[in-house]
């Protein structure tokens, strides 16, 4: 995904002059072309990634349209204040980007996690959170975050992402994607989990329950829409992303639910549980620990469907 | 504009301050009274702007980092005609634009950045001045920071990214007054020597007596350094600076004047005929 991201970028800063690219002293050798095509437009800001978010903010203050790129925590918690203030209080075009999102840097331990970064940038006014689940997506995502008006975060992995074909491939901030149609349950995935939820929808199939599956790139504005149509429709929603269970989209969506009369759907959450891997492990190893597996998003959501339809 | 009138308009801009806090309750008396020198200097003398443009691409743009300074930013950018004097008339008020702090440049013609967290206008200031490299345009960016403010990191996170860049159309005033909120500002962390650490990050740093309006003209008019140095001056200032009792004591961080100290220190500044 972060090739996707850089050539990406290095196209549409061709097309559009106002994109300046800042890098957090990350990505070696990956912003070449960029460098190459639009060197003064490119700016290493050093390992300090603070200054990093208030430079972009005044540069878009001046009309540009920066883009700041570093691994997730460093290019959200860790400067999160500049985040609230310089791009979302004064309401202006950044586009964050968080590399290795959620458990991509499994093996690099819990300061390299970010679990907790939809959750704390969903919160904050005028930000809008994008989570493309592939390199298609997050192409799309990215030429449509230099369009808007306000800050925008977008939560990308690391590399080596399949991607997924789609039965619609339309984009637009805040609609989701239909991977596939199905008649009994619906599944609805945020980010690069999107391969293991169209896996557990197979492993489903195979039980005889037909499970429509949703890519969610945009967490932020909610697609309330085709919530409130799944909600009406199907007695299982699930919804994954490796992201704590706490404050991601799951939690956004109960929170819309809480302010429904009540609904045919029940809501059910996979993700990571509120606590720091302590242990060593690879992204494969740390998903299975908190079953963000095909196998058990499918077992959970087969015995949640039984439960319902007895 | 004459050094005697630029003089002038610093007296009248304190004594407006003083009656503000004293009607609105606001604090930071001691604070914006340390920088009206300095802002009357930029606002009267440096800046290249059209009050009537306020959104002018090509403008020279400052930063009130110190954003608890608003108090005396607002009556500054009154009397330069952003907006009439007598919008400051709801200064304070429930529902106004008129805070503590300033608002986003979007709410108020003249404010370039929404300060109030410190450490955050000379980052802000800088990607600005890198923005004129990047659209080739000739404005220059002030940042005006409080002597606390240099706790933070990010200002530091700042200065060397502005001297590895070679931005030399960025200015630094610190209102240097020896204090911060809750004590001397060279007691809580070590400063010193304030001057020499900007130098040692890279900048072309000189120190003034930030009261005396003829130093202010001269640094704010000097020419750029041939050696693309962004440029650090170091205001010597007292708080509470104009008004003998205010004066040095850091009480007035967050005092009221009552009725008969606005009355003396309207005395004090001559504003009283």
């Amino acid at each position: 995904m972060r090739n996707a991201f850089a050539d990406e970028a290095t196209k549409l800063s061709s097309e559009d002059s106002r994109i300046v690219l800042l890098s957090g002293d990350i990505g070696n050798k990956l912003f070449d072309k960029f460098k190459g095509q639009n060197g003064r437009r490119f700016f290493n800001c050093g390992v300090a990634e603070a200054n990093m978010m208030g430079v972009a903010a005044g540069m878009a203050l001046s009309g540009l349209r920066p883009i700041i790129y570093t691994i997730t925590p460093f290019t959200t918690t860790r400067c999160y204040e500049q985040i609230r203030v310089d791009a979302c209080y004064q309401n202006v075009p950044v586009t964050i980007v968080g590399t290795g999102s959620g458990l991509s840097y499994a093996d690099l331990g819990p300061t390299h996690h970010s679990c907790e970064d939809l959750a704390i940038m969903r919160v904050l006014p005028n930000m809008t959170v994008l989570a493309p689940a592939d390199e298609v997506e997050l192409r799309q995502c990215l030429r449509a975050a230099l369009q808007q008006k306000g800050p925008v975060y977008i939560r990308i992995g690391k590399k080596g992402e399949a991607v997924t074909p789609k039965k619609d491939d339309h984009f637009e901030i805040g609609r989701s994607i239909t991977v596939q149609e199905g008649s009994d349950v619906c599944l609805i995935s945020t980010g690069i989990l999107l391969p293991i939820v169209v896996k557990a929808a197979e492993m489903l199939s195979s039980q005889g329950v037909n499970a429509r599956v949703e890519s969610f790139h945009t967490v932020k504005p909610l697609d309330e829409e085709t919530i409130k149509n799944v909600f009406a429709d199907y007695p299982v929603v699930a919804v994954v992303e490796e992201h704590n269970k706490i404050g991601g989209l799951a939690g956004s969506i109960a929170e819309w639910l809480a302010r429904q009369p009540p609904m045919k759907g029940r809501l059910i959450s996979f993700g990571t549980d509120d606590e720091f891997m302590h242990e060593v492990g690879s992204q494969s190893y740390a998903r299975k620990k908190y079953g963000l597996t095909e196998e058990n998003i499918s077992r959970q959501v087969l015995d949640a469907y039984k439960h319902i339809s007895i | 504009m004459e050094l005697e009138k630029l003089q002038e308009i610093a007296s009248e801009i304190r004594g407006r301050i003083i009656s503000t806090s004293h009607k609105t309750k606001t604090p930071h008396l001691g604070s914006c009274l340390s920088c009206v020198d300095i802002l009357v200097a930029v606002y009267f003398h440096s800046l290249r702007i059209d009050p009537k443009k306020p959104r002018d691409p090509d403008r020279d743009r400052f930063i009130l980092s110190k954003g608890h300074g608003a108090a005396a930013l607002f009556q500054v950018l009154a009397m330069r005609g952003f907006y009439p004097e007598s919008m400051l008339d709801s200064y304070g008020e429930d529902g106004g634009i008129f805070a503590e702090h300033p608002p986003t440049p979007d709410h108020l013609a003249g404010i370039e950045a929404a300060t109030g967290s410190l450490g955050h206008g000379l980052p802000i200031g800088l990607g600005m001045a890198l923005s004129a490299r990047i659209q080739k345009q000739s404005y220059k960016v002030i940042a005006l920071l409080s002597d606390g403010e240099c706790n933070e990191g990010s200002v530091w996170e700042a200065a060397m990214m502005a001297a590895a860049q070679k931005v030399d159309n960025l200015m630094v005033v610190v209102d240097f007054n020896k204090w911060q909120a809750t004590g001397r500002s060279e007691e809580i962390l070590a400063l010193a020597p304030l001057v020499d650490k900007w130098r040692a990050f890279g900048w072309d740093a000189c120190e003034i007596n930030g009261h005396d309006m003829g130093q202010l003209v001269e640094v704010l008019t000097k020419e750029k350094n041939s050696e693309g140095k962004p440029v650090a001056v170091i205001a010597h200032t007292v708080k509470g600076k104009g008004v003998s009792f205010m004066e040095d004591d850091n009480n007035w961080h967050y005092r009221i004047p009552s009725e008969e100290e606005l009355v003396s220190a309207h005395k004090e500044l001559g504003l009283v005929k």
